[in-house]
């Protein structure tokens, strides 16, 4: 089975600064991979490494095969939900026609949205629980509300691949679980899911694989080793534990817990 | 006051109005949105260079503005993107280096040319059939091209990482805009004048923005505005015999400020509207710290 994606002994440098080191390995279809990490641990990197938004400075990065800036017209296989704070809340435009940019690429240059296209836009509205807010200017949403709409912008792609970078930031507990929830279905309907988060607790409930980003990378496979000590050690640092409360996992964490950062 | 319409030069000044009154205020939406003022008036800058060029050559001072600031627009976009010099850095730059070539170039005509300052601050009264000829086709051109790719420079605007993902050729687009923004900055040169010419591209579309919440709106807004300051700075300055592209100017900036009040007004008005009832009743999401709106609070 060809991989979807591949990084090959990948780093990545700005400057002196090291975010990514020897990077390896790879996703295949039908997976649903978590990246986790503390903040500034690559996590973005990675992801943006994977799209092509950046360079790696050494190492081979393959997208269906390919490196990512001659993916060219495959590039509608992906679906990409940036963090939500790279959206302007101010910017004059309505729910619905940012969720017809996830079509601008298929559509081609110059050609204008045909039915096939708002249908797709429409489905995807109604697949995140906006289809009434269509016509709502972005700037009177909710952060949560906004999310949501990235979102459905990457669905109305129609992807294989979909790749979330921190879907869950900025948004309370029940609407986080609602954006896993979806991505659970998506993903039992077929969908390559890459979700980057830090939220360790829901993302242990949902994903098939872990990818623990701390410069490094290290994939653990299977949901029973999800909370496994080293991924929370990579997450927390040491003196991380996993304490079961209620219905959710809590994580308990030592203060000058090392390796944060 | 309507007599004068009879005349051709006013005719002209009128129609060259309209066309850096559309032009400019659709380029100034994407300015505004963008964040590329500055990069604007870098461009209007490094046209004082083709003029006096131009005018060292012997040859129309507009054509040899339109190399001058194209190649201004692609130059800062070059540096910008190859080097590590950051983008306001390189306009910086430019603008006074090709500044500084205009008055090399006046310099060496040996003799001082008063029509120098016609280009400085516009002299609308004075267009020429060529010029309107020059203008019109650069208006058509830029229109059409906005009009061709109205929704990828939406998306580039909005969102450009998203749009190079998706496959656009965002780069390309982003420099083509820039070169757009060129050519609208050379067609109102003879209007309002080098020194205010990315003043008609910023002002109009800012007022605009405070105005509306759709992009479409926004445009439409931003177009009319523009018509209204050129077409009304021009019959003022004409009445008041004042400097034509300053009263054009000064005009769309009083719109300006009557928007801001008119938003703030309307912005207060919602607030308080939205403080009588509590939000999103159910659903995925309560209100909670993120879900406080940030511009307007209607109810959901």
């Amino acid at each position: 089975m060809q991989p979807i994606a591949e990084l090959q002994r990948v780093t990545v440098r700005y400057q002196a600064l090291v975010a990514l080191e020897e990077v390896t390995f790879q996703i295949l279809p039908g997976e649903f991979l978590a990246v986790i990490g503390p903040n500034g641990a690559g996590k973005t990197t990675l992801v943006k490494t994977i799209l092509g938004l950046i360079e790696p400075t050494e190492g081979v990065v393959r997208l269906f095969g390919k490196p990512p800036r001659e993916v060219g017209k495959d590039l509608a296989r992906v679906g990409y939900v940036p963090q939500v704070a790279q959206i302007d809340p101010r910017f004059p435009i309505r729910v619905f026609d940012v969720v017809m940019m996830g079509r601008y690429g298929q559509m081609g240059l110059i050609r204008r949205p045909g039915a096939r296209d708002r249908q797709a836009a429409r489905v995807a509205l109604e697949r995140v629980g906006l289809g009434d807010l269509a016509r709502r200017p972005i700037g009177q949403l909710s952060a949560g509300q906004r999310q949501r709409v990235l979102v459905a912008r990457a669905l109305a792609t129609e992807p294989e691949l979909l790749i979330l970078d921190e879907p869950t930031t900025g948004v309370d507990v029940g609407s986080s679980e609602g954006v896993f929830q979806l991505l659970d279905e998506l993903h039992r309907g077929g969908m390559t899911v890459i979700v980057v988060s830090h939220d360790v607790g829901v993302v242990a409930q949902h994903v098939s694989q872990v990818a623990c980003v701390n410069r490094r990378v290290v994939v653990h496979g299977r949901p029973a080793e999800v909370l496994h000590p080293d991924v929370l050690e990579c997450m927390y640092g040491r003196g991380g534990a996993l304490v079961g409360h209620g219905e959710f996992p809590h994580i308990v964490v030592q203060r000058h817990a090392p390796g944060q950062g | 006051m309507v007599e004068i319409l009879g005349y051709a030069f006013m005719q002209r000044a009128v129609l060259a109005s309209v066309l850096v009154g559309t032009a400019t205020a659709v380029i100034g939406v994407y300015v505004v949105l963008r964040g590329l003022a500055f990069i604007g008036a870098g461009i209007a800058h490094a046209s004082f260079g083709g003029v006096a060029l131009g005018f060292l050559l012997g040859i129309n001072p507009l054509v040899s503005a339109i190399v001058f600031c194209l190649g201004t627009a692609w130059g800062i976009a070059w540096t910008s993107r190859r080097t590590e010099v950051r983008e306001d850095t390189a306009i910086g730059i430019f603008f006074a280096a090709t500044m500084s070539l205009g008055i090399l170039f006046i310099g060496l005509m040996g003799e001082y040319n008063v029509d120098l300052f016609g280009y400085l601050f516009g002299s609308v009264l004075s267009v020429t059939p060529a010029d309107l000829w020059l203008a019109s086709v650069l208006a058509v051109g830029v229109l059409a091209i906005v009009g061709l790719l109205f929704k990828e420079f939406l998306f580039i605007t909005f969102d450009p990482e998203m749009a190079q993902v998706s496959g656009l050729p965002a780069g390309r687009l982003y420099i083509l805009l820039l070169s757009i923004m060129a050519l609208t900055v050379v067609l109102s040169i003879k209007v309002v004048g080098i020194i205010l010419a990315s003043a008609m591209i910023v002002i109009p579309a800012a007022a605009a923005y405070q105005l509306t919440q759709d992009f479409r709106a926004m445009m439409g807004v931003a177009v009319l505005i523009g018509n209204v300051s050129a077409v009304a700075g021009l019959l003022l300055s004409y009445a008041l015999d004042t400097a034509s592209g300053a009263t054009m100017v000064l005009t769309a900036t009083l719109i300006f400020f009557v928007s801001a009040l008119l938003a703030r007004h309307r912005r207060r008005g919602r607030v308080r509207a939205a403080a009588g009832m509590r939000a999103a009743p159910h659903g995925w999401e309560g209100p909670g710290p993120g879900g406080r709106l940030r511009r307007a609070g209607e109810d959901p």
